[in-house]
């Protein structure tokens, strides 16, 4: 029997040998416990190290705004002037203009950013899906000054040409509405702001949308379709429900972006301090814009504190903004919780 | 191996500390912008010529005054002088390189550059939107024959602040009584009326794309993108334009001799153009490190000596030897810890 099989691999006579270890014994693995030591100290340091650069950042910025700060105190956020040469300063124009421009933003970005995502996602076919996928996300590797030079010399004159002159035409002698076009067809100003802005965070929030989209399980989308939901039905029903947290965050990451956008509204917002003319097409200026403009030539004292005091102000805006989208989160999971 | 490693690191540090030591040796300037094409490029030749190294970093005159006075650069550089008492207090000395224009430039169709004159009280008054058209009676009356559209006038300034506004705002502060009072004179003030264009660069994008726009920018600017520029009424009643003469004209219409605090705006004399400035270098009197004040000073002097070429050829209008000389033998305040003056020669 033993000659008609092939040869063992393992030669007979050591068949005893087999139940020893073959070779040397691997060298055992020391848990050493320093080692977890250091790496749960090293984590905790990383995540210790955010709060405090967080912490330290909030709290130079307040010491810098501080002459700022006892000056005018909140008064700071409702005054209008802005006058380095008699030493006056107030924030509500760049308040205003930032807070304006962002909302103009996203009251376009979303429904198209929405759109977007719903295409690549229910209605592209296969083949232009990863080719537009791709150019939405290259949109957003666009530098933002590049949108601010495009913005300055195309397409603020096309705005003016074209979308301003008309409405002033149109609006001519309506009591409110033509208040909102009035001023120089310059091209420049909250509105054209507003809008390159929303260009801007367009592919943020449709490349994020995109994604939680996709992240809902296509059980439940074709168990909808198969009920005979329409597109429509799905989306909305389906889609929208069960994505919303994301969603949500998708908006806010296109807020936040454009609440700290700099350079492209320096070269668009027409950098002028005046609330006079409620016009969308005036000139206006923002808190971003502002610190880039005058911060380099600021004089020490309460020039360069007051300017420091708008950047404390940015920085609490954009904690609100955060709060609010976590607080409309957990209000709508109560909701659910509720309804079931 | 671990021999290997540490005496690599002992070598990178080694030859680290080495590039330390060199940069000791050399010198950083920070401040203005609008010289520091002319600085740069003399740095570039200087060191071609004598191999030492100066590192200037146009911050802007603010960032540049405060950084000279943190001690944080052996030289800082305004456009905007300090007077004699600001400079006492920190214990700094001040004293010019360079000389440049700023151009009040128009785009108006059918007008030709220089076709236009205007007067400091108008400019003001346009800048104050007090006439905000171009076919209005005092503009008209001031320019019989030139046709002036029946066009709002589309004010451009700057949006940062900077030296250049600065000599237009103390310039309009100079002339018209209403600016004076209203608005006054800085780097960045807060401008009655107009669009904010960032540097000159943007300013100029404005104006070329308004129609009927008014704006100002450097006269290195204004010539270089062939900006259509006004004529305007200098202090002897003349209507200049602005070129290198006039400038130089209002340069040596300044009285040097007392003081270095001069700004060459409104200066007296037929050929001077009215919105003239100097640049300036600040340095502080006591020297804690002698030996970057003399290189900085060495600097300064070989820019005097070899500069003036390479300083017309960007457009910007060099110091009449006279005002050079003081510069001189004012360096003689500069001192070391011991209270000898630095040398520069």
């Amino acid at each position: 029997m033993a000659a008609t099989l092939p040869a063992s691999p393992f030669p007979q006579a050591q068949d005893k040998a087999r139940t020893e270890p073959v070779g040397e014994p691997p060298v055992q693995r020391k848990a050493s416990p320093w080692a977890d030591i250091v790496f749960s100290l090293l984590a905790h340091g990383a995540a210790w190290l955010v709060l405090l650069l967080l912490l330290g950042i909030i709290g130079s910025l307040l010491v810098s705004a501080m002459p700022a700060i006892r000056e005018y105190g909140l008064s700071f956020l409702w005054r209008s002037d802005w006058d380095p040469v008699k030493n006056q300063y107030g924030g509500l124009v760049m308040i205003y203009g930032t807070l304006m421009t962002s909302i103009i933003a996203l009251l376009i970005a979303v429904p198209v950013s929405f759109g977007i995502a719903l295409f690549l996602t229910e209605l592209s076919p296969g083949w232009l899906r990863r080719p537009l996928g791709i150019a939405v996300e290259l949109l957003a590797a666009v530098p933002s000054i590049v949108y601010g030079m495009w913005g300055l010399l195309v397409f603020g004159p096309i705005l003016a040409t074209y979308v301003q002159q008309p409405l002033q035409k149109l609006l001519h002698g309506v009591p409110v509405l033509s208040r909102l076009v009035e001023g120089a067809p310059v091209g420049i100003g909250i509105f054209s702001a507003g809008v390159i802005l929303a260009i801007m965070i367009i592919p943020f929030i449709a490349a994020v949308m995109r994604d939680v989209f996709e992240t809902t399980p296509a059980m439940l989308r074709e168990s909808a379709y198969g009920l005979g939901s329409t597109t429509w039905e799905v989306v909305f029903r389906v889609v929208l429900p069960y994505t919303k947290a994301g969603v949500i965050g998708a908006i806010m990451l296109g807020l936040g972006r454009a609440l700290g956008e700099t350079m492209a509204i320096t070269f668009v917002i027409g950098n002028m301090n005046q609330l006079d003319s409620p016009s969308l097409f005036a000139a206006a200026n923002s808190i971003t814009s502002a610190l880039a403009n005058e911060f380099a030539e600021a004089e020490e004292g309460l020039h360069q504190a007051s300017l420091i005091y708008l950047g404390l102000i940015l920085f609490f805006i954009t904690f609100v903004v955060l709060a609010l989208s976590k607080v409309l989160l957990s209000q709508l999971k109560k909701g659910e919780g509720s309804r079931t | 191996m671990k021999i290997a490693q540490i005496s690599s690191v002992l070598i990178l540090s080694a030859s680290m500390a080495l590039a330390t030591s060199a940069q000791a040796q050399d010198v950083t300037g920070a401040g203005a912008s609008f010289p520091a094409p002319v600085y740069s490029k003399w740095a570039d030749a200087y060191n071609k010529a004598t191999g030492a190294r100066i590192n200037y970093q146009s911050v802007g005159s603010g960032a540049g005054l405060k950084q000279i006075r943190a001690k944080t650069v052996d030289f800082g550089a305004s456009d905007m002088p300090l007077t004699d008492d600001e400079l006492a207090k920190d214990g700094l000395v001040q004293f010019p390189t360079v000389i440049g224009g700023v151009v009040p430039v128009v785009n108006i169709k059918g007008i030709q550059p220089g076709q236009i004159k205007l007067t400091g009280q108008l400019l003001g008054d346009i800048y104050l939107g007090k006439i905000a058209k171009w076919n209005d009676p005092a503009l008209a009356a001031l320019n019989p024959g030139v046709p002036l559209p029946d066009e709002a006038i589309a004010v451009v300034r700057r949006a940062d602040g900077s030296g250049t506004s600065f000599i237009f705002t103390n310039y309009l502060s100079k002339v018209n009584a209403e600016w004076k009072s209203k608005v006054g004179e800085g780097a960045a003030v807060n401008w009655p009326t107009g669009a904010g264009g960032k540097g000159n660069e943007g300013v100029s994008a404005f104006v070329q794309r308004l129609p009927g726009a008014i704006g100002y920018v450097e006269y290195a600017y204004a010539k270089q993108n062939k900006m259509s520029h006004v004529l305007m009424k200098n202090a002897a009643g003349a209507f200049v334009g602005p070129d290198d003469l006039n400038f130089k004209a209002a340069a040596a219409g300044a009285d040097w001799n007392k003081s270095f605090y001069q700004v060459l705006t409104e200066q007296p004399g037929k050929d001077s153009w009215p919105l003239t400035g100097a640049t300036f270098i600040l340095m502080h009197k006591n020297q804690d490190k002698p030996v970057q004040a003399t290189n900085s000073l060495k600097f300064f002097d070989w820019a005097y000596g070899n500069g003036d070429k390479m300083a017309a050829d960007l457009e910007y209008v060099t110091l009449p030897d006279s005002v050079k000389s003081l510069v001189r033998k004012q360096w003689g305040e500069i001192k070391d810890g011991a209270g000898k003056a630095v040398a520069f020669k």
